[in-house]
């Protein structure tokens, strides 16, 4: 078996071929219109361009659209591949959604890993006043390619969980468009790739937000950074949108909207984000990289009139920042609310008692969904922007805290009085709910512009932002991998390992995010590489020191669970089918789940959380056949 | 284990991106996947909404003059012009396409077809060549992408939306090319309709470009 029997390998092979000819294809133009051959910047960008292509050709996925403009009929394809061992389907183009999920979220801890190495490569330069070892352009280029792949990282965690688990809840056979799911992880490794190779041509030192003018003028690093951020974001939108497809017309008969299992409507709220909100940030960035690559002046205020007038004409970076931020704010809700679905999933099997106002759970998610739109602007307080925009942004901001306190509170009367069963997922699920009560407490403070002003760019809003991703996010994905683990596997994960995992990392994270808090209200800046050690009182450095250290425990505790599911993914105790007792459909067949998942549709006979209610069923798999 | 491939059968109601190739009896199976392409194609058309409405709030963000009224660049009112109502009358032909497949009347169907991929490149052609002087030889442009906002925004809203366009066509004549060959039929012609949506959307964003460039807001002279 050669190498290229893999897809992926066929796809880089693709991706870089692609490079290539985009590069000559740029040359032979140039030539053509009499300019010298080669220039970097517009070279490297058609070819990244042409890379993208280069990819998805070279690993498969667009073969059978390619053959739909033919005519030619393209039949499904199940099971593993039939000339080649099984476990290659993980590594090319593979229809089963079950994969998918397992594709998106193995890559997703993949770029968790990258990203966390480099925040603890900056942190580490940061434990001391002055500069160690690490050059202020790298220190620049490291802390946003930190924001970004982990941005990247969160997508394709979302992805993951919600690629393998919606068609599981709602009894589907697989996604609505099973290529269209297979294309949107695949966009996924050509964007990661740009994205680590721009740090080859210069980098990118404007963070991950790269606002212009500085973005417009750097290195060319930008210009794959942008389209790395195309790449995942194209696959954000076709991945939303089969979701939505998937939630609206492929349930079950039975199962109206609000007897979906609630981390479907969580998956919902999402998607809606991602299928529109999306397109903003394409946008903007493909607007800085036209303006570097064809002197269009959208951002650049230098004006056209002149002496005259000399505003007339000119651009406007801040016109950036609201088309920026139009998504980036609501980005936030989709990394979070897909994780707050995990955490209302799992808090009624872990406690043994119906979900706590599951309606108001399910229109929290869409309330939050919705207002997410409409508070952009508050990462602009300090932006030069019209006075009067302040007000109601704060506002709108504020309103926020209603749709997510509805979340708090349910789950409070959910475990209120419940057999709570401490299993590892219940407890990064607690995990969960204390960090991000402390990413929720501190929003306000930052959301109302007199508190906001003097704490505006400083470390405050890093340790507030980092409780609400490991609370939003990071906590629950975690208990979702231990809690599904059985599932994907068929085994079960060492319990013991699990807990040691938390115990280290929910301290060790209270340390980091109060300790950035700390470090902010002392006068720390964000994405500074040095600071000043006199700051607070002298005691800046030891607390900086403390928030490396708990970083590194954080790193510690997430390798200590990777190796846990390493460990046990082929060797561990057999799990049993429905190893937490839940009422979930995904629970009520074999684990490892079948090719085809479920041997007959579905029939809802009850409402979905009646945990402890005697004779309240859920969902039956009557079966017709001997399966 | 062994591994099997599954043709898809009205027993297992799979994908619906799989239209073409169900068999007779699964039109049921058909038209389910049917409605599904149909809710995705919508979704696809919200999505991008969002994508022509950043340009046109660019357009008018950045379009303003000294005392913040709303202004226009100078452009060929008469380009302008031609090339809407040729894009408009195209849509006309794609309509009169989907309902002649509809009606399994083939030959109205291809003529409709080409028809409107005709009208589409004009369309193309009309931008290109007319209203950015890409060819200065032939007609000279008005403005320049690097003529400031004005350049910037012209440019970077025709360009988005003929990049639209051409896939239209694109999509258009591969459509007429199956369809040539034998395929879709009055029962089944997703595809002719996907495409005739996908045309009337591009359309419909035209409607809304146009008065943005062309019409609204007082002229003012961009110097090159």
């Amino acid at each position: 078996m050669s190498l290229f029997t893999l897809g992926i390998a066929r796809g880089l092979l693709g991706q870089v071929l692609g490079m290539v000819i985009g590069m000559l294809l740029t040359c032979a133009v140039r030539i053509l219109l009499g300019w010298e051959a080669w220039a970097a910047e517009p070279a490297w960008t058609v070819g990244a361009v042409c890379s993208i292509i280069g990819f998805l050709l070279g690993v498969g996925s667009l073969d059978d659209w390619l053959k739909w403009t033919k005519g030619i009929p393209t039949p499904l394809h199940h099971g593993p591949p039939v000339d080649k061992p099984a476990w290659t389907r993980y590594f090319s183009v593979d229809y089963n959604h079950k994969v998918i999920g397992v594709q998106y979220t193995v890559w997703g801890i993949l770029l968790l890993m990258v990203g966390g190495t480099v925040a603890m490569i900056f942190r580490t330069e940061l434990a001391r006043s002055g500069l160690q070892f690490l050059g202020l352009d790298l220190y620049n280029s490291f802390i946003g390619m930190h924001g970004m792949i982990m941005i990247f990282a969160i997508l394709l965690g979302v992805g993951g969980m919600a690629n393998y688990l919606v068609p599981l809840m709602i009894g589907a056979e697989d996604m609505a468009f099973p290529r269209l799911n297979a294309l949107g992880f695949w966009f996924n490794v050509p964007g990661s790739v740009l994205l680590l190779l721009s740090l080859f041509v210069g980098g990118w030192d404007a963070g991950w937000t790269a606002y212009p003018p500085l973005s417009a003028r750097g290195p060319i690093g930008y210009q794959l950074f942008f389209l790395g951020v195309f790449a995942i974001g194209l696959s954000s939108i076709v991945g939303s949108l089969n979701l939505l497809v998937t939630l609206l017309r492929m349930r079950p008969e039975g199962m109206s909207l609000f007897r979906m299992p609630i981390f479907c409507w969580a998956v919902f709220a999402t998607s809606l984000i991602q299928l529109t909100a999306t397109q903003l940030i394409g946008t903007s960035f493909l607007m800085v990289s036209v303006q570097r690559a064809l002197g269009m002046g959208f951002f650049d205020p230098r004006g056209i009139l002149g002496e005259v007038s000399p505003m007339v004409g000119g651009g406007d970076p801040v016109l950036f920042q609201h088309l920026f931020w139009f998504y980036s704010h609501p980005a936030v809700y989709i990394f979070v609310l897909p994780g707050l679905g995990i955490v209302s999933e799992l808090l009624p099997v872990f406690s043994r008692k119906p979900l706590f106002g599951y309606k108001w759970i399910a229109l929290s998610s869409m309330a939050i969904a919705i207002v997410g739109f409409l508070v952009w602007g508050h990462h602009m307080f300090v932006s030069g922007y019209n006075d009067i925009l302040r007000i109601p942004f704060m506002y709108a901001t504020l309103l926020v805290a209603i749709p997510t306190g509805v979340k708090f509170f349910s789950w409070l009367g959910t475990i209120w009085g419940g057999k709570v069963h401490f299993d590892t997922p219940m407890l990064f699920v607690l995990g969960a709910i204390s960090v991000f009560l402390i990413g929720g407490l501190t929003g306000p403070i930052l959301a109302t512009v007199p508190t906001d002003f003097p704490l505006h760019d400083s470390y405050f809003v890093v340790g507030h932002f980092h409780a609400t991703m490991f609370g939003g996010f990071v906590f629950p994905f975690f208990a979702a991998l231990y809690y599904w683990f059985p599932k994907v596997t068929g085994r079960m994960y060492n319990e013991t390992l699990g807990k040691i995992h938390f115990f280290i990392m929910t301290p060790a994270f209270w340390v980091q995010t109060l300790g950035q808090m700390g470090v902010g209200v002392m006068g720390m800046r964000r994405r500074i590489a040095d600071y000043d050690p006199t700051l607070g009182a002298g005691q800046i450095e030891s607390w900086q020191l403390a928030v490396t250290i708990a970083g590194f425990a954080i790193a510690f505790g997430v390798m200590l669970m990777l190796w846990n599911f390493f460990q046990n993914a082929e060797v561990g105790a057999a799990a049993g089918d429905n190893p937490w007792r839940s009422r979930s459909p995904e629970w009520q067949i074999p684990s490892p789940v079948p090719e085809h998942s479920f041997p007959a549709p579905l029939h809802v006979v009850g409402e979905p959380y009646d945990y402890g209610l005697a004779d309240a069923g859920y969902v039956t798999t009557a079966s017709t056949g001997d399966d | 284990m062994t591994a099997t491939a599954i043709e898809h059968g009205p027993e297992h109601g799979h994908a619906a991106d799989d239209h073409h190739h169900a068999g007779e009896s699964g039109l049921a199976t058909y038209l389910e996947n049917t409605r599904r392409n149909r809710l995705g194609m919508w979704l696809f058309f919200a999505s991008e909404a969002f994508l022509f409405l950043a340009l046109l709030v660019t357009r008018f963000y950045l379009w303003r003059g000294p005392h913040g009224e709303v202004v226009r660049p100078e452009l060929d009112q008469f380009a302008g012009l031609v090339v809407t109502a040729v894009l408009l009358l195209s849509s006309y032909f794609m309509n009169r396409a989907e309902v002649s497949i509809a009606n399994d009347k083939r030959t109205d169907f291809l003529t409709s077809l080409l028809i409107t991929a005709f009208l589409g490149t004009a369309f193309l052609v009309g931008v290109v060549v007319w209203e950015w002087g890409m060819f200065p030889g032939i007609v000279k442009g008005h403005l320049k992408p690097t003529d400031g906002v004005f350049g910037a925004v012209v440019f970077g809203m025709t360009g988005m939306h003929a990049l639209h366009v051409l896939s239209g066509v694109i999509l258009i004549l591969n459509v007429w090319w199956l369809g040539r060959k034998g395929h879709f039929s009055g029962e089944r012609h997703w595809g002719v309709e996907a495409c005739a949506i996908y045309w009337h959307y591009v359309d419909l964003v035209w409607i809304f470009f146009y008065p943005a460039i062309y019409l609204i807001g007082t002229t003012i002279d961009v110097p090159h």
